[in-house]
């Protein structure tokens, strides 16, 4: 057992593990937040991405004591209040979810992506997503949603220019 | 056609998008109740095999584990068709696949459970085990049922419609071959998980299932409860395709532990149990003969099939019919010969897959008759024009075609890959082909025999204006409670926002069968006009009373009853609705579905009869290595004629999500079990499904022929959509390098061993 501190969503955690217990459990199981979904536990799936320092990861390769001192985001934190985070509200439109389970990994690797690449091409969000199944969609109105994620965070910033 | 509609065929937003893009939406396995146990299964590791015994008594005395079952504590047979009841909860007396359910525990936590479980002992008796279905045909001294009259076979059809003798004696060319499909898992992202409760002798079942209602009434056999003791409730469901189509072990292991401990018991499948739990696609040997004239025109078709069914019925007497049935259109066959079997054998049992049935037989008799056009020298959309059946016929196997837009999807399928001056025509290595496909908008008859509607809707209005629509639909995913939404508020006159769906949930839903057979928009769709056309002319009689019109001049539009011609006389819906509430009390409607009779006079004609077909034809692009064998998909136009698109981008989105599954099969998917029954690749690292990297943007098209009787015109989109993915690609490989593929999935290394072929007959 370990007691660990790192910031969750914007707020300070502290919160004892066990040593072999895994991010996603701790998220999912002791702090409620189950939007992090689980899909296969090995790494393969990307359901249970979470953005570790702006980067994302699968929290279920992840043990809880190695989230000591570092940001998580997950799901929960994206929207403020109820406004949708851009990437949420474009998947959304778009009709870029179906059963939703891919869902949340799938927005928050978009995210991570837009963070570092404002304005990717097809081929890089295909790469950027090809760690995050889906069996639904077949992709293409994913790709449409980040891509309408882009323009709409390149309209904001033009915006935000006097 | 009519396109004056206010919301349908425009994009609507799904009811439940924000919650699931906020992680709000609430999956089996996200729920956790006081006092909670996980349960965990114990699996058989052997193929085959006689229990002599079980001693669960040290897994009992672990500290933290609250109770065991195991076969005789439920030794009630169920199946999801009655004609294949040969399941039992838990192994009695013997296992049949590496992976059968034996034992299942209820422990504090996770760990606690899998050390209980590695403290059971079972004593078995290693029995003969049989793998291959060739096999299971004949071999008549190892039994995997003893119910199966002959050797493992489950069942055996034959069917013959016209002559056939006289249909390849007028042909002027007559041709053979033969294929196989692998078998596919359907590899839904969410694993199964139940959560079973049991208060005051009332049991509640949350569980990620497409068939609550199927489920209801097998938890009341299995655990002799009577029905209305139990309640079944399907909570957001992450994807199903046909996996989570039937009752299964989990959901009566949680039930009969949260029975015996009176505590909570949650159940969430692991993804290799997943991949055990299987019901996925049949393999299928395949035998197609076909005859036809000198341009063309089919005369006779004889087509056999093998499915190797694994060790259980499952859906599969429906997918060995739905195999043969389905091979009368969207060509007209003018005469008809069936054979067809389902054998069982020592791996997990396949079932119902998205496109069921119909898949296998369609990739064969897709690539079949592409290679008859190349032997007769007819280009491959030709003969498909040739052949097309036509809207309000009748084909051989008397399956009644009503709307049919076939031909519209041949031509634009084709013309956005520039068909006529591409094919033949590229470098060599990159090609095109076509192929075609037509699906059931579900299935006439129900699964068991019983005389209620196969979809029912309830709706109220309430004095704040906000419709509400309750229905045992089951949204998996594929969008029917936003479907459920939309037609109540068309049907209204009241925008989609303010309407709530309360859905698959067995307390407080009537029944609808479930998500399967590709049934929920046609039959759902339809209750659910119906009702809210009841609640609709409750409103209007209210406001015509008592403003002295006749009701038929009145109009809900957005929200507003307006008189025309009387602005004056305008109010809004929902005072409306105190109006009708004011003079009958509350304003419900009550809809129902119930196919019309279209069953055949032959036995056998039970499956294939459908209130509406779609159609659909899709031209795919490719690029071979020639070094590698490497198959790469560059375009894929997909065609379906869907009758009406309700919502377009859901209907894309279906189209689109079933052709990258076909695409999927196509080029890895391949559930292969090891030489003594083990899943050769129960992970999704191993058992491959197409990434965002490895397909190409889908380009759907909607193709609307108008169905008379679906809801609104709309008929199916998400299953048949798959059908034409796989023969499109595999046509397109021989206009690539010339090779004909008659094995899928079509790996690397068996396109070079093709292509080896093809340099060295």
């Amino acid at each position: 057992m370990k007691v660990i501190r790192f910031t969750l969503n914007g707020d300070p955690i502290e919160i004892g593990v066990r040593c072999e217990e895994i991010l996603v459990q701790t998220l999912r199981e002791r702090l409620g937040l189950t939007g992090t979904k689980q899909g296969c536990d090995l790494g393969d799936c990307g359901s249970c991405t979470v953005l570790m320092d702006g980067l994302p990861v699968l929290s279920c390769l992840v043990l809880a004591a190695d989230a000591e001192g570092h940001d998580i985001v997950t799901i929960e934190g994206l929207a403020v209040g109820e406004e949708l985070h851009p990437v949420q509200q474009a998947f959304h439109e778009e009709g870029a979810i179906q059963c939703g389970f891919c869902t949340p990994g799938m927005v928050l690797a978009s995210k991570a992506l837009l963070d570092r690449n404002p304005d990717p091409t097809e081929n890089e969000i295909r790469h950027a997503l090809s760690g995050n199944l889906c069996r639904c969609t077949g992709y293409t109105k994913i790709v449409r949603a980040v891509e309408r994620a882009a323009k709409s965070n390149q309209v904001c910033s033009c915006g935000d220019k006097p | 056609m009519s396109r004056d509609f206010r919301w349908i065929g425009k994009p609507v937003l799904r009811v439940d998008g924000v919650a699931k893009v906020t992680g709000a939406a609430l999956y089996t396995d996200d729920m956790q109740l006081p006092g909670m146990l996980v349960g965990k299964i114990l699996r058989s590791p052997h193929a085959h095999a006689r229990i002599r015994g079980i001693d669960t008594s040290r897994a009992e005395a672990l500290p933290g584990v609250k109770a065991v079952v195991t076969g005789p504590d439920a030794p009630v047979r169920y199946g999801i068709l009655p004609v294949a009841e040969d399941e039992y909860p838990l192994a009695v007396d013997k296992v049949r696949f590496v992976g059968d359910e034996v034992a299942a525990v209820a422990a504090v936590d996770e760990a606690t459970a899998n050390r209980a479980l590695s403290l059971i002992d079972v004593d078995y008796e290693i029995l003969p085990a049989i793998f291959d279905p060739y096999e299971a045909l004949t071999r008549d001294d190892v039994k995997i049922h003893e119910e199966a009259r002959k050797a493992n076979i489950e069942r055996q059809v034959s069917l013959t419609f016209g002559d056939v003798e006289g249909g390849f004696a007028a042909a002027d060319y007559v041709r053979e071959d033969k294929f196989f499909k692998a078998a596919a898992s359907h590899a839904p992202i969410e694993p199964h998980s139940a959560l079973a409760q049991y208060r005051d002798g009332k049991l509640t079942l949350w569980t990620s299932t497409q068939v609550p209602h199927y489920v209801h009434r097998t938890l009341a056999k299995v655990l002799g409860l009577p029905a209305e003791q139990i309640r079944v409730i399907k909570p957001a469901l992450g994807g199903g395709f046909g996996g989570k189509g039937e009752p299964f072990p989990l959901e009566f292991a949680a039930c009969l532990l949260a029975r015996k401990t009176g505590r909570p018991v949650k159940f969430t499948y692991t993804r290799e149990e997943v991949f055990l739990t299987h019901r996925g696609r049949h393999p299928m040997h395949m035998k197609v003969k076909t005859g036809v004239r000198k341009d063309g025109t089919i005369t006779a078709l004889h087509f056999e099939s093998l499915l190797d069914g694994g060790a259980h019925g499952s859906y599969g007497v429906v997918t060995l019919y739905y195999s043969g049935q389905l091979l009368t259109g969207p060509y007209v066959i003018p005469a008809y010969r069936f054979d067809g079997a389902r054998v069982y054998t020592n791996k997990p049992p396949c079932g119902a897959q998205r496109g069921h049935g119909g898949v296998q037989p369609r990739y064969a008799f897709e690539v079949h008759l592409d290679r008859i056009a190349t032997d007769l020298g007819i280009d491959p959309l030709e003969i498909r024009f040739r052949n097309a059946v036509e809207p309000n016929t009748r084909t051989v196997n008397e399956l009644r075609i009503t709307s049919c837009g076939f031909k519209e999807c041949l031509e634009r399928s084709s013309r956005k890959l520039q068909w006529t001056e591409r094919r033949g025509r590229l470098p060599r290595g990159r090609g095109i082909g076509i192929a075609g496909g037509f699906y059931v908008s579900g299935a006439a008859l129900p699964i068991y025999f019983n005389p209620m509607p196969h979809s029912s809707v309830r709706m109220e209005a309430d004095r704040s204006g906000r419709v509400t629509v309750f229905c045992g639909a089951s949204d998996i995913g594929q969008g029917s409670d936003t479907m459920l939404a939309l037609v109540a508020a068309e049907t209204l006159g009241i925008p989609p926002e303010v309407v709530r769906v309360v859905s698959a949930d067995t307390d407080t839903t009537p029944v609808d069968l479930g998500s399967y057979s590709s049934r929920v928009t046609f039959m759902a769709g339809n209750a659910c006009r119906a009702a809210a056309e009841e609640v609709r002319n409750r409103v209007l009689a209210a406001v015509a009373e008592v403003h002295e019109v006749p009701a038929d001049q009145l109009d809900i539009r957005d929200r507003m009853v307006c008189v025309p011609g009387n602005e004056g006389k305008t109010l809004p819906f929902s005072a409306a609705v105190v109006l009708a509430e004011a003079r009958g009390g509350p304003v419900c409607g009550s809809g129902s579905y119930t196919p019309p009779k279209l069953a055949g006079s032959y036995k056998g004609a039970g499956v294939g009869p459908s209130p509406a077909y779609s159609f659909g034809a899709y031209a795919a692009e490719v690029e071979v290595d020639e070094e590698t064998g490497v198959v790469k998909i560059l375009r894929l136009a997909a065609a379906h004629d869907l009758g009406l698109a309700l919502n377009p981008p859901a209907a894309e989105g279906q189209v689109e999500g079933a052709t990258v599954m076909g695409l999927g099969e196509t080029l890895w998917e391949d559930h292969a079990f090891l030489d003594r029954g083990q899943h050769a690749s129960p992970n999704l690292l191993e058992y491959k499904i197409p990434t965002a990297l490895d397909v190409p943007h889908v380009e759907s098209i909607l193709v609307e022929s108008v169905d008379p009787e679906g809801p609104y015109g709309a008929k199916e989109v998400g299953e048949g959509s798959l059908h034409p993915s796989i023969p499109a690609v595999v046509n397109a490989v021989y206009d690539a390098v010339g090779i004909w593929l008659h094995e899928v999935p079509i790996t690397p290394e068996s396109v070079l061993k093709a292509l080896k072929k093809r340099d060295k007959p």
